[in-house]
């Protein structure tokens, strides 16, 4: 733990962040791949979903946790345009060593943009979870529902709780 | 002191169920039940091909020969490859809520993992199981292909067990593009190995059922009686592929060449 905390704010002293995009996220702690990436500025879902509220849309993927645990992506099935997904409800599904995993939305609204780039390259999601690799954009129909999720800390707790019950 | 007891598991034995009637079933219990299933099915009636989730007929299928044959072509609800299946087939599908199997993380390679060990049980005593990879082996031939579905709270972990097989309904099945590093450039016929020749058919069977009940406390259940276990909607997405698609397949195929 006191490692972890000492990667932290050295990462953040450093502003290190997982990839070269302009979005200014900056990672709670990503000393090596032993420890998953956890995003400043994002929310997380306890089904390991990530949302990133800019304005009016929000994005919305799976977290290097989820990745790292599913194994190599290889399909990705996503809704339409248009479509609607619903907090805690189904909205696509990835496949990965031999297993098909739903995907849950954190947040309900309509689905205003989809990652095409992840049909033919579907291992965008284990390469850049937070980045290249975000699965749809949504207009939230109830903003609210961003205030139930888990900020980053309380996010990787969970994650260490999780994997330490088994 | 609380004793803990062992999960409920349900235990359905089908004989000869024609496999897009198995897979129906079990979507159904993974989505719209809250109990543990084993279902284990006896062979299905006719060949049938079966692909996974993602899978396309132009580039796992001989779709010439399948069509002329009138082979049905399953499209299921979980990942992992393509079988060809028939009335010696053995399947043997695990439903599980992941609160009642708590040391394992409703992820693949966990999950994978459990059920080789299961296996280890049922084969004790048989030269050369593993698991390798995500497939049951002896020696490095395969014998049994594994596929799952991971839902919020639960999971299925499906079995075809390579009993017999005819070469020539091999013959339908394209060599993969993802294949199994202990594959090497093996073809069918080099890779896969008859369960039959190592173990009877009745045995497997009994000692699945004794494994999976070393972990839960059986229920027989008969199919008659599924319907008080499993109500109302859900989603639907296994699917015999129509004609049309299977045509469309080859002239796809037709094109690429």
């Amino acid at each position: 733990m006191a490692l972890r905390m000492w990667a932290s704010s050295t990462a953040n002293a450093l502003k290190l962040s997982s990839s070269t995009s302009k979005s200014h996220l900056l990672p709670a702690f990503s000393i090596s791949r032993c420890f998953s990436s956890v995003l400043e500025g994002l929310k997380y879902a306890n089904s390991h979903e990530w949302v990133k509220h800019d304005g009016s849309v929000a994005t919305i993927g799976i977290t290097d946790h989820a990745q790292d645990h599913l194994g190599e992506v290889v399909f990705v099935e996503l809704p339409e345009e248009k479509s609607s997904v619903s907090k805690e409800k189904n909205f696509g599904a990835v496949e990965s060593v031999k297993a098909t995993s739903e995907i849950l939305s954190p947040i309900s609204g309509e689905v205003i943009e989809v990652n095409t780039k992840l049909t033919d390259s579907p291992g965008l999601i284990n390469s850049s979870p937070y980045e290249d690799g975000w699965m749809i954009k949504v207009k939230p129909s109830n903003p609210a529902e961003l205030e139930t999720l888990m900020g980053p800390k309380e996010y990787t707790k969970f994650c260490e709780e999780e994997d330490a019950a088994h | 002191m609380s004793i803990s007891r062992a999960p409920l598991m349900n235990l359905v034995r089908l004989k000869g169920t024609p496999i897009l009637e198995q897979l129906h079933l079990e979507e159904r219990l993974l989505r719209a039940s809250t109990d543990n299933w084993c279902i284990v099915n006896d062979g299905t009636n006719v060949p049938t091909i079966v692909m996974g989730m993602s899978g396309k007929p132009s580039q796992l299928l001989e779709v010439g020969p399948v069509i002329k044959d009138r082979i049905p072509v399953i499209k299921r609800f979980t990942g992992g490859g393509t079988v060809i299946v028939d009335k010696s087939t053995l399947f043997v599908s695990l439903i599980c809520n992941k609160d009642d199997v708590p040391s394992v993380q409703p992820y693949p390679r966990s999950v994978m993992a459990w059920s080789g060990s299961l296996y280890g049980e049922v084969f004790e005593g048989v030269d050369g199981f593993q698991l390798r990879e995500n497939d049951y082996v002896f020696g490095d031939r395969k014998f049994g292909g594994n596929a799952q579905s991971i839902i919020r709270n639960r999971w299925i972990h499906h079995t075809s067990f390579l009993w017999d097989y005819n070469v020539r309904n091999m013959a339908y099945l394209k060599l993969p593009s993802k294949v199994p590093q202990y594959r090497l450039e093996r073809d069918h016929t080099e890779f896969v190995c008859r369960m039959k020749d190592y173990i009877e058919r009745s045995d497997f069977v009994e000692k699945t059922v004794k494994a999976v009940g070393n972990q839960f406390a059986m229920k027989e259940v008969n199919l008659e009686d599924i319907d008080s276990y499993a109500k109302g909607e859900h989603v639907k997405s296994t699917r015999l592929l129509t004609m049309e698609e299977l045509q469309e397949a080859m002239a796809s195929t037709a094109q690429s060449a």
